[in-house]
């Protein structure tokens, strides 16, 4: 078994034109830098991508975005981004929006196995329309679908060979769901380590959901909402 | 007087009770964590995936992995929690979360409530609004009483897209406390100052209002 690769341009070598990637990062806060950063330079074409945001103009899906390399963006909030709204308006671009917790868990009944979920979230309002509903109880759920991805991508702290995942903070957020419902699942991680050096207590994703991981370089971590208190003097 | 913005949010703070897991939506519900009253401890959920959501840090401790649902950076208090997104959402959705607090543009008399989108104008999603008001056991919303134009955003019936439906509870605003009672708004105090008057005309929707209504102390 060797799920191991050296840099983000080989993990993501076989993404193709025209697939279905999934994005772990809420904001900036835990995105794949490395793998989007690569996915500018293979210059993929007509994505579509699956993630709670869509970056801002020039980091994290913005990057993509500007590229004009995503075809559809299925997200939950894609404020703090100019050209996102530019390409909307002027319908290069396909945006279908979900409610974030409905997203949280169409990606996580996808790593579940469980191809449906009736959900209270949305109903009476226009995200209902034109879906399938249940009533138990005297109240009416919708019925979501799983989300699968052709390609998942997560960002993680630590992770082994063996594809086990430590998150770190905030940053674990959709990551962590999103990478049980790839068809083929990338990690890219902080720090690489060998098996055995992760106690097997402390995994939040087991390796079996990870299909490739390598260890990324040059976080740039950028933050959106600079907030600060000031000390006491 | 009408209330400030801190005002409504110290209002709604009297509203915790010492146990409460609370989540606090952007803008002046953020301001609530601020006015927690002595004695009493509540624990803040951030669906980002944050129990324990702690004050902002300071200036140099900042850490990009560790922010609030606003995208702000925040820290963790002890004996706080981490998890997924879908976890957070889980909780949530199990009714575990006591109180939401978040904003609108519009509540209607009989609990709807619209906040996410204006058709005509950018859409930017409904983040995480349209789960916590479908599941939330207890929803109150911070806001003025009337837009910018000076229309009132208590109707009858929402105009905007709704977020959700028959959701909310409590209302605090600029001119006062109301109720959703079934049988529309219902004035549960007024700010200082404010007449019952003004609270009438400000007030689209189905209203009861008594003359001797109490005020708000401060």
């Amino acid at each position: 078994m060797n799920k191991v690769f050296s840099n983000a341009d080989e993990a993501i070598h076989d993404i193709s034109n025209g697939v279905t990637i999934m994005l772990g990062g809420f904001g900036l806060c835990g995105i794949p830098e490395n793998c989007i950063a690569a996915l500018v330079k293979k210059n993929v074409q007509g994505l579509t991508c699956i993630s709670n945001n869509a970056g801002v103009d020039d980091f994290g899906l913005g990057l993509l975005l500007k590229k004009r390399q995503i075809k559809k963006m299925i997200a939950s909030y894609v404020g703090e981004n100019a050209e996102f709204e530019r390409q909307l308006l002027s319908g290069e671009l396909e945006v279908e929006l979900v409610p974030q917790g409905t997203l949280a868990t169409r990606c996580m009944i996808a790593g579940f196995g469980i191809p449906f979920v009736p959900l209270l979230a949305g109903v009476g309002t226009e995200v209902a329309e034109g879906k399938e509903m249940v009533e138990r109880q005297g109240r009416q759920y919708l019925i979501e679908e799983a989300f699968h991805a052709d390609f998942a991508i997560v960002k993680a702290w630590k992770g082994d060979t063996m594809g086990n995942l430590i998150f770190k903070d905030t940053a674990r957020n959709f990551n962590a769901v999103m990478a049980t419902a790839g068809k083929v699942t990338i990690a890219e991680v902080e720090e690489l380590v060998q098996p055995g050096a992760l106690d097997p207590n402390f995994i939040h994703t087991p390796g079996i959901y990870i299909h490739r991981i390598f260890q990324g370089k040059n976080y740039e971590k950028r933050i959106e909402q600079h907030t600060v208190r000031k000390r006491n003097a | 007087m009408a209330l400030s913005k801190e005002q409504i949010a110290q209002r709604i703070a009297r509203e915790l009770q010492d146990g409460f897991y609370v989540n606090l939506g952007i803008g002046i519900p953020t301001l609530v964590a601020n006015y927690i009253p002595e004695g009493i401890s509540v624990v803040l959920q951030s669906e980002n995936g944050l129990l324990g959501m702690g004050p902002f840090p300071f200036e140099g401790e900042e850490d990009p992995d560790m922010i609030n649902a606003g995208k702000q950076t925040v820290t963790k208090l002890p004996g706080s929690a981490i998890f997924d997104s879908a976890t957070s959402f889980g909780m949530i959705r199990a009714g575990k979360v006591d109180l939401t607090v978040l904003g609108a543009m519009e509540v209607a008399d009989n609990g709807d409530i619209a906040n996410w989108k204006i058709p005509g104008k950018m859409v930017k999603g409904m983040g995480g609004a349209m789960d916590l008001v479908a599941a939330a056991k207890n929803i109150i919303v911070a806001m003025q009483h009337t837009n910018p134009k000076g229309h009132s955003k208590l109707l009858p019936q929402c105009s905007l897209p709704l977020t959700g439906v028959q959701c909310v509870r409590k209302i605090v605003t600029d001119l006062g406390v109301f109720s959703i009672t079934g049988q529309g708004f219902h004035c549960d105090e007024r700010a200082p100052g404010v007449s019952v008057q003004e609270i009438k005309e400000k007030t689209a929707g189905r209203l009861s209002i008594a003359d001797d209504v109490p005020e708000m102390v401060f």
